[in-house]
């Protein structure tokens, strides 16, 4: 799996910057996220996927970002899946975003 | 009678209802999947947010404000159920999912105000991370500060795109250019249509001359023809007058207008009808709201797009509507009035449908191994191969066949695209080859929430 570092960050904040942070872990590497964000932005402003495809393998990082399109699911360690557009980050959650490559 | 009103929808109609009934003596359940009012368009960011009203929601901010005024008002009088998802419905009740623990909510009377999502016709390299709806691009301004890319295209056509890249270039974000399908000819013929409603237009025109101003490039005439990128978008292309163009960069909004959320009606029994404006199936109404089932009330843009403004006053008409049928005393006048506001509109629809038309050659043009389905990953070349080996000539025998429109998102996202290939590659009006059925669960449920469910 490609390191997170690597691919960088698809989005970037623009405002709203004074929000108390929020740790969590994404795929064993402990980050920081605010408050108020939702999943999808705690991942996406430290990484540039939240799952692969189960058939092509192809990484994903959501669609519509308001619950429609279903693209944005992503794993908790515990194995739970989270749409991550609806569901706010929450201090010490453990996400992963899953292997490269079809599963 | 006794009345047990349910509203589905806390948007601008859902609001206005809401506000309508209460003001008629009637305490409304109120239904919404979000975990604020305001809908999309007003939608409200999470709390601890700072940025002002005027900031978040431009020449809207007074309305925004004035349908969250509303529905705050009235919090006492209703029964608010946010964060609330309605998966089903059947025989006068509706199936419900809060936080994991599943419920029924029993109704006489229902207001569907369900909203719309973005119509997407996909290109080559779509599926790529950074590749947003335009109405992604804007929850992720205002709902959670955030740009798409530091270098953002925004494409494909309709009001929304003009006024996205508006916003995300007064944010400080770095917008590239602005890609849109339709010509400047198609703009200067809507304009006797749209004179009807001249403070939309003179925005709509702003937004443009603005982008220009600021020395944002804006093409117009183009093709869409693919995003390129490994594990995410690189660059955007497109073709022009015969040319073909391309432009870096590291986040890509795109739509072309936008798709009613239709499938609680449908699963109603609610009578759909080919509209040839919005190029797609819609539940039938009166001028008032009232569906082809007695009881079932529908309002907004889940019915038919036609803009927020609108959608307010379809949500009030569409209450007393319901308060009339309930046997509650209404004012005439102010039905009428309403009903003439929303036939102004729907003249402001024909000219922005001329400003921003469906780009008709869409289908013709995607090449085989354009993705339509990115649940299922099914492509276009599928999707003709099936038609010529089976002679499938309807939606949902094409689904039956290929999985388009089976996956997670239920064809929200392709149906529009899908129905477009399926219609061209059996040389059909779009109009001829049906429209996906809704089914239940409307949106994927957790294994969980069923388990407890049985227990």
């Amino acid at each position: 799996m490609k390191s997170m570092t690597e691919s960088g960050a698809l989005l970037h904040r623009v405002a709203e910057s004074g929000r108390r942070p929020v740790s969590f872990v994404l795929n064993g590497q402990a980050l920081t996220a605010m408050a108020g964000d939702t999943v999808l932005t705690a991942v996406l402003t430290h990484s540039a996927q939240l799952r692969f495809s189960e058939f092509s393998g192809e990484p994903r990082a959501g669609f519509c970002m308001m619950g429609a399109c279903q693209d944005c699911w992503v794993a908790t360690e515990s194995g739970q899946r989270l749409r991550a557009c609806g569901t706010f980050i929450e201090e010490g959650m453990r996400l992963v975003t899953g292997a490269e490559g079809p599963v | 009678m006794s009345v047990r009103a349910v509203i589905v929808g806390a948007g601008p109609a859902g609001v206005r209802a809401a506000q309508t009934l209460v003001a008629h003596g009637v305490r409304p359940v109120v239904v919404d999947e979000a975990l604020r009012w305001g809908g999309q368009i007003y939608r409200q960011p999470p709390p601890g947010f700072t940025r002002a009203k005027k900031t978040l929601y431009g020449f809207e901010a007074g309305r925004a404000d004035a349908v969250h005024s509303a529905m705050a008002g009235i919090l006492d009088k209703i029964d608010y159920r946010p964060d609330t998802l309605v998966w089903s419905a059947e025989g006068s009740q509706l199936d419900l999912l809060r936080q994991g623990e599943m419920s029924t909510l029993p109704y006489s009377h229902l207001i569907v105000a369900t909203g719309a999502t973005d119509r997407v016709l996909p290109f080559p390299g779509w599926t790529l991370p950074g590749i947003y709806t335009l109405g992604a691009a804007q929850v992720a301004l205002k709902f959670q500060g955030c740009a798409i890319g530091s270098r953002v295209v925004f494409a494909g056509t309709g009001p929304l795109l003009y006024l996205i890249a508006y916003q995300y270039a007064k944010a400080g974000a770095n917008v590239a250019a602005v890609l849109d399908t339709a010509s400047f000819a198609d703009k200067a013929a809507a304009v006797p249509a749209m004179l009807g409603q001249p403070a939309l237009f003179a925005k709509g025109l702003y937004y443009l001359g603005w982008l220009r101003l600021h020395g944002i490039a804006v093409h117009q005439s183009v093709e869409l023809t693919r995003a390129n990128g490994g594990d995410r978008v690189q660059a955007m292309h497109w073709r022009k007058a015969g040319r073909d163009h391309h432009i870096d960069c590291d986040g890509v909004g795109f739509g072309y207008a936008l798709r009613p959320e239709t499938q609680l009606p449908d699963l109603l029994g609610c009578r759909f009808r080919y509209d040839k404006l919005q190029r797609g199936a819609l539940p039938e109404r009166d001028v008032a709201g009232r569906s082809s089932v007695a009881g079932v009330y529908l309002a907004g843009d889940g019915a038919g797009i036609m803009g927020a403004d609108a959608a307010e006053w379809a949500g009030e008409r569409a209450a007393l509507a319901l308060l009339a049928d309930a046997g509650k005393t209404v004012d005439a006048a102010r039905a009428a009035s309403l009903e003439k506001r929303l036939a102004g509109v729907a003249s402001f629809r024909q000219g922005l449908e001329r400003a921003f038309p469906f780009p008709a050659g869409w289908a013709s043009a995607a090449p085989d191994e354009l993705v339509i389905c990115r649940c299922e990953e099914i492509t276009a070349g599928e999707l003709r191969r099936c038609v010529a080996d089976t002679g499938a000539r309807e939606m949902n025998r094409l689904k039956a066949l290929t999985r388009v429109g089976m996956g997670r998102c239920q064809g929200r996202t392709c149906g529009v695209a899908a129905a477009e290939i399926l219609a061209q590659a059996c040389a059909a009006q779009p109009d001829a080859v049906g429209r996906l059925r809704g089914q239940s669960p409307i949106k994927p449920l957790p294994f969980s929430a069923m388990k407890r469910e049985a227990s």
